[in-house]
């Protein structure tokens, strides 16, 4: 079943103007689908994110989410239950002091009964592996538990799309590493639907599918493979390809018969052969 | 510094002033602030102090972590002692101690400061012992609870309530942020801890600003964040956490009850607060 669909959405941030922070994007997001969406600053991949859960409402065009109409106001209280969204700051998202108490925000909110509540709490802490710090203070954790805590506080409204702005662009290595391998299950596990905002490279390797947003238009789709093996396009974007990729093709470049590799492993094996053959 | 004020002053430990209802402590609390200003005399005072006493020692938090609190406002104490000393312009059936320029000391203004500075600090020690035994989540879900009456004359009791809690939830937030902006300042070279008042007061501008900048942006931030999690008024909203009344309650209700009706009764029986004076002089 189709999740997302944009039909020729522009969008513009002030209204006499023709300048459009997202112009005229087309495309359709499966259920259960890992997408990431990769973009430069000021690229329109933050806007086109916060049309999914109508925080903002198309200029023109129409984004429908489940069937629903995300510009008809009496949809969005809907829209918003079954597409939740982490942001980018860890701190600007949690109301109250207590992790217990900011999980049980969005169900609250929801109107659902109170044991219920205790249940979808114990629920989102134990997706996200936090549930040991169910009664910590949000402000005394680091960066990837407090974004861990805003996924549960997501998740305990119990959504079918997960969407991600820039959510790991704060953290640290570890951090970021933490809240991937969350994502990443309930993905695998579950069959969330994740859109994953993101300008770190390497995070969009997991995703199953790779779109590139350029001065608000999608100008690339496709697997991640099939992306970065389009290197010279990527930089007419002002994208750098994943780190792995980047040695392989510099190597490749140098004379070194490899292939293009993704990741660190793929690359080790590559080198290794290449080495042989010498 | 800074990082101390964090979470109010909660005292976390176990005991039977920690597990009363919250709305419990505010009406007890209010209650407390009656019998104090109810009192005439000493005696009365005597009732409420020995009652404080009995509480804080029930609530197992330290006499000197309550007395901290008393010394903040120490200053305010003494001066307004101070001011009543000088200027009391009651009767006086005694002598004038001094009389000096528009200053005159009479037995009652000594009588009338001591009784002031009693009542301010049995005041202050009484509302630290809440703030000690309560979280603030706790207090503001009791102001909530408490308020909610005022919602049949479309007072926004739960939006006040979640302001409140918001609120205090940024507190570390935005004191660490308050140290990031000094630490900033002061690497480009500015200067909080020389000159006066005024040239101390105005340093403070680019902290302000700065801060503000950053708070509004965080608001923004944080209104979108509650959006995307369905919020939408108190409106079909339900609660996780409730509070409850238990027999503690009620127990403390009925005693401090007693309080008051002994305090009023000391106040028919034993006079006003000058007639101390009496056994003295």
């Amino acid at each position: 079943m189709e999740a997302v669909k944009f039909e020729n959405v522009k969008f513009s941030y002030r209204e006499e103007e023709d300048e459009f922070a997202v112009n005229g994007v087309t495309l359709s997001i499966e259920e259960g689908q890992f997408v990431a969406v990769l973009g430069r600053n000021g690229s329109g991949k933050s806007t086109l994110a916060k049309m999914i859960n109508a925080l903002l409402v198309p200029t023109e065009g129409s984004v429908t989410v489940f069937g629903l109409d995300a510009s008809d106001p009496k949809n969005t209280f809907e829209i918003r239950k079954s597409a939740g969204m982490v942001f980018q700051n860890p701190d600007n998202q949690t109301v109250a002091s207590i992790v217990e108490d900011d999980v049980a925000f969005g169900p609250e909110n929801i109107g659902v009964p109170r044991e219920e509540i205790g249940k979808r709490i114990d629920f989102a802490l134990d997706a996200v592996g936090m549930q040991a710090y169910r009664h910590a203070t949000p402000s005394r954790l680091s960066g990837g538990q407090k974004q861990r805590i805003a996924i549960a506080g997501v998740l305990a409204v119990m959504p079918k799309i997960m969407i991600l702005d820039e959510s790991t662009a704060m953290l640290d290595p570890k951090g970021r590493r933490e809240v991937m391998d969350v994502i990443k299950k309930l993905n695998k596990e579950r069959g969330m639907t994740v859109i994953l905002i993101t300008h770190f490279m390497d995070e969009a390797l997991e995703a199953d599918r790779a779109i590139v947003m350029h001065r608000g238009e999608a100008v690339m789709d496709g697997t991640p493979e099939e992306i970065f093996s389009r290197a010279d396009e990527l930089e007419t974007y002002n994208l750098t390809l994943p780190r792995a990729a980047y040695i392989s093709k510099k190597l490749a470049e140098g004379g070194m018969p490899v292939k293009g590799a993704f990741n660190a492993e793929e690359l080790a094996e590559e080198i290794c052969a290449s080495l042989r053959k010498i | 510094m800074l990082n101390d004020v964090t979470f109010g002053q909660y005292y976390p430990v176990k005991s039977f002033v920690h597990n009363m209802d919250a709305r419990a402590k505010i009406v007890f609390m209010i209650a407390y602030i009656v019998a104090i200003f109810l009192a005439k005399n000493f005696f009365g005072l005597l009732a409420v102090t020995a009652f404080l006493i009995f509480v804080v020692l029930l609530s197992r938090v330290p006499f000197g972590r309550v007395l901290r609190s008393v010394k903040m406002i120490l200053f305010l104490i003494i001066f307004t002692a101070i001011l009543n000393l000088f200027f009391y312009s009651g009767e006086s059936s005694y002598q004038p101690l001094v009389e000096w320029w528009i200053i005159t000391i009479t037995w009652e203004s000594i009588v009338n400061m001591v009784f002031l500075a009693l009542r301010l600090f049995l005041l202050v020690m009484g509302t630290s012992v809440l703030t000690l035994t309560t979280t603030p989540v706790a207090l503001t879900d009791g102001i909530e609870s408490l308020l909610t009456p005022l919602k049949w004359i479309k007072f926004p009791v739960h939006e006040l309530a979640l302001i409140m809690s918001i609120a205090l939830r940024f507190i570390p937030t935005l004191m660490d942020e308050t140290n990031r902006i000094v630490a900033a300042q002061k690497a480009r070279g500015a200067d909080f801890e020389t000159g006066g008042l005024i040239k101390r007061a105005k340093a403070v501008v680019p902290i302000l600003i700065p801060l503000l900048v950053s708070a509004f942006r965080r608001a923004e931030d944080l209104g979108d964040a509650m959006d995307a999690r369905c919020y939408s008024g108190a409106k079909g909203r339900t609660k996780y956490k409730k509070l409850v009344f238990t027999w503690r309650d009620l127990l403390g209700l009925l005693f401090l009850g007693g309080l008051i009706t002994g305090v009023v009764f000391l106040n028919i029986y034993l006079g006003g607060k000058f007639s101390i004076l009496g056994y003295f002089l």
